[in-house]
């Protein structure tokens, strides 16, 4: 098992300096943004004086690097400091909608990733059957059309009859049943969105499995094609869907603002868009960062997960 | 010293003539769409409006506020001194009465007595000159800042709050309506310009800037016959087929910048009404007066023929808008110009003024992007297509949304961009149109129009008054360096259940933004 412990420990010593560099990069792009807060803030109704005067008080008339020192020193304290659109602590800003975001991703996840392993699995069972054809038909359509439409096919049909709300509008009052029904057409749409991904992995990684003379050999005993599946060929065929499920939840968190702006979901999306739209460079850090800590850990598990999957990575000699 | 009230120029009642004329014609109605208005207004019930605009960067502090969504917000919380009334008169709000010295340099308004705030303080004199302060001086960061730089001194002088103004300005009350200018409870001079709190007809429940507003009706509100809700709760939508996905599935009551596009399946769907204003709202095409080739006003009327103002209200506007005579001045204004030439499409015009000035054709770029309206790179095209027959080609540069009013606007020479309107034709004349000032976004300096906006300013006589700025829409329409093809209305849908009063302001989109104190359930 110590092979597991060193592997973590590395990971995220190299995942601490990953977000760094990501920081640095972020704030290397901001400042590489026509115009600044002020500018943006103000829009037409900009004047010299006032983007002056509003400069002067937010401190961007310091230099680039006193900036991004200040900001660092701060994180470093764990104080990721304050809008500078509307002075608000960031953690406040971030927490709710962080928690949404995740609350929506998971539900996702928890619809897709049982869904798409089922199926996954019976296609490689029936493959070539009319059965995996219209699976694989299916899962690729819904995977081609763009999000917003996906999104708005299901507002027409499932919305516009009354089934469930359009708008996924929800708050700290909200409760977990109701947050489960009101955000259910969200997360059909990235449902629809992620499947066929981790579909696909699935049935090919076990459908090239089952060339291995262990399964020619299982067969040959007798054993029922789906226990031969089951008990067999998913066990070695972990690593690369781990792998694949791992990057489509990255993807639940960070990348479904098109989703949140459909249904008027409050996540973390849209709070980077306005953020960058401002030049708000604080918020977008720390949005920004979240994001890059998903990708780290998630890779991070499934790498961990992975290697659990092979006694040969964790018995090595 | 006199009272404006009683006084021939700047009589209430001589500025609701002109906007009882103006809101029969600005207001768009289907037949048969006003009836659930003539009601009395019922009190109760939670009004849900979906809103474009929000952010999660808004602010709390009216020195920022510029979208929709904070003004809708400030108008549940907050007054100001005037309101402008839903017929485009001017009446007073903390502001009893006003009155103003001889030379129109020197005001005078008696604040109202027996308002608390939300927090249960009387609204005190000190706290209309602190929040007007909040504007003013050296370090504001506000948006309304050149409006309130003509003020020179602020006191207090029992009841009353004294403005002295750089010089006379008849129409100083309505700029004291200006969305910015909210009054807010004050402590040692300053304001808490976040704290919320304010005098209007709700106080807010909760808040999550970008996502949405929720607030409760204010028990004590001192307005009469205003604020029939018992609760508001307002959304920030940003994506039009969202907006009107929630208005059609009854999630929200009231949506605001409905899609021309789709607003003719909008109102087919059961139970749902269009509301269309057309007020001051117009869009532009600057040209920089100081460079060639717009330097020459035959150029600039060239081009002023060379575009077809009817096809861009069709199809740019959805038919939701009217004709612009290239000056700001919209149709129902009291000091319309009527009896303008009104500029239409006319390739064989545009032909002649460019051989005046010397040239068989024109090359110019046209820079627009979305952002300085919506349509407006369609637009564009439009006008490049229709201009090509008169020998002026006209190459469109589609510019990005971002930024553009920083990039692009103000520093390429001919561009598209917006006027959200202002009340009165100085303010709309001083803001974009007078020489040297920060907005002039053609950079047009006329010697004669300039010294016109001075003596109208402080001009107390209505019939003079009149005629000058008759003058001066002539002198924005021959020799301007702004092309104006279209004045566009606000477009907005509410559910059956709401009902609206008769006459629905159109200064602004949502009933001036005080839909929120003046509709009610039906």
């Amino acid at each position: 098992m110590s092979v597991i412990w060193t592997m973590i420990a590395k990971r995220l010593g190299l995942g601490l300096l990953t977000l760094f560099i990501i920081s640095l990069i972020i704030f290397g792009a901001t400042e590489l943004l026509p115009g600044d807060l002020a500018k943006s803030i103000l829009g037409q109704s900009a004047t010299p004086e006032t983007v002056a005067a509003f400069r002067r008080e937010l401190g961007l008339d310091l230099p680039a690097h006193t900036r991004y020192l200040n900001w660092l020193f701060g994180a470093l304290q764990g104080d990721f400091g304050t809008s500078l659109a509307n002075k608000r602590p960031i953690s406040d800003l971030i927490a709710t909608r962080l928690g949404n975001t995740l609350f929506l991703a998971l539900y996702a996840a928890a619809i897709s990733v049982p869904l798409s392993l089922t199926l996954g699995v019976l296609a490689a069972l029936y493959r070539n059957s009319i059965f995996d054809r219209a699976v694989n038909a299916l899962a690729l359509t819904s995977i081609s059309f763009p999000e917003f439409f996906v999104a708005y096919i299901l507002i027409f049909v499932l919305a516009q009859s009354g089934l469930f709300p359009s708008m996924a509008q929800v708050d700290a009052r909200t409760g977990f049943a109701e947050m489960l029904y009101r955000t259910f057409l969200p997360a059909l749409t990235l449902t629809l969105v992620v499947t066929a991904h981790m579909m696909r992995m699935t049935r090919a990684a076990i459908i090239n499995l089952l060339a291995s003379p262990y399964i020619e050999m299982a067969r040959l005993k007798g054993i029922k094609p789906m226990r031969v599946i089951l008990r067999h060929a998913l066990p070695n065929a972990l690593a690369p869907i781990i792998t694949v499920v791992a990057l489509n939840l990255a993807y639940l968190i960070t990348g479904v603002v098109v989703v949140e702006v459909v249904f008027v979901y409050p996540g973390l999306g849209q709070l980077m868009v306005d953020s960058v739209a401002k030049r708000d460079f604080p918020v977008v850090q720390a949005v920004a960062l979240i994001f890059a800590a998903a990708y780290v850990l998630l890779n991070l598990t499934a790498d961990v997960l992975s290697t659990l999957s092979n006694p040969r990575l964790v018995h090595r000699k | 010293m006199f009272n404006s009230h009683n006084d021939g120029g700047l009589s209430r009642r001589g500025l609701l003539k002109g906007a009882t004329a103006l809101s029969a014609s600005a207001l768009i109605l289907p037949a048969g769409m006003r009836s659930a208005a003539a009601a009395e207004p019922k009190k109760g019930g939670t009004l849900r409006i979906a809103i474009t605009g929000g952010s999660t960067t808004d602010s709390l502090d009216p020195a920022t506020w510029s979208e929709l969504f904070v003004q809708v917000f400030a108008a549940c919380r907050v007054n100001y001194l005037t309101e402008i009334a839903a017929d485009g008169s001017l009446v007073g709000e903390l502001a009893e009465s006003w009155e103003a010295s001889a030379d129109a340099a020197t005001w005078r308004f008696k604040i109202r007595s027996g308002v608390t705030f939300h927090s249960g303080k009387s609204l005190t004199p000190e706290d209309v000159v602190a929040s007007i302060n909040h504007h003013r001086g050296e370090d504001s960061k506000s948006a309304a800042k050149p409006i309130v730089e003509q003020i020179t001194n602020i006191e207090i002088d029992g009841e009353n709050v004294v403005f002295t103004l750089t010089a006379g300005n008849a129409d100083f009350p309505f700029v004291m309506s200006d969305y910015h200018l909210a009054i807010l409870p004050s402590a040692d001079g300053k304001i808490d310009a976040t704290s919320g709190d304010g005098t209007g007809g709700y106080i807010i429940d909760s808040w999550e800037a970008g996502v949405n507003a929720k607030v409760k009706r204010n028990p004590n509100y001192w307005k009469e016959g205003r604020a029939h809700f018992d609760a508001i709760e307002l959304y920030s939508i940003l994506d039009s087929a969202a907006r009107q996905n929630a208005l059609i599935t009854g999630e929200v009551d009231v949506i605001d910048k409905v899609d021309t596009n789709t607003v003719g399946l909008l109102s087919r769907a059961p139970g749902i009404k269009i509301l269309a204003t057309t007020g001051t709202q117009h869009f532009v095409f600057p040209m920089d007066y100081r460079a060639a080739p717009f330097s020459d006003n035959n150029v600039r009327l060239a081009l002023k023929y060379a575009l077809d103002r009817e096809e861009m209200v069709e199809k740019i506007l959805g038919g939701y808008g009217a004709v612009g005579n290239d000056h700001p001045i919209g149709p129902g204004d009291q000091f319309f110009a009527a009896d303008l030439e009104q500029h239409a499409y006319d390739p064989d015009k545009a032909k002649f003024h460019l051989k005046e000035a010397g040239m068989d054709s024109l090359n110019v770029q046209l820079s627009a992007a979305d952002a300085a309206f919506a349509g407006a790179v369609d637009a564009a095209v439009l006008f490049s297509e229709k201009a090509a027959a008169a020998g002026i080609n006209i190459e469109v540069v589609r510019e990005p949304n971002d930024a553009y009013w920083d990039n692009v606007w103000m520093k390429k020479p001919f561009c598209a961009s917006y006027w959200g309107g202002r009340p009165t034709p100085d303010w709309m004349f001083t803001t974009a149109y007078a020489a040297g000032v920060p907005w002039n976004e053609s950079f047009w300096d006329n010697g004669r129009f300039n010294e016109l906006l001075l003596s109208a300013r402080s001009e107390l006589d209505f019939a003079k008054r009149k005629d000058m700025y008759h003058e001066m829409q002539m002198i924005c329409q021959k020799e301007g360096s702004t092309i104006t093809p279209m004045f566009a209305s606000y477009v907005m849908a509410h559910s059956d259940k709401v009902a609206t009063p008769d006459v629905v302001a159109t200064n602004w989109g949502l009933d001036g933004f005080r839909c929120v104190e003046r509709w009610w359930f039906a």
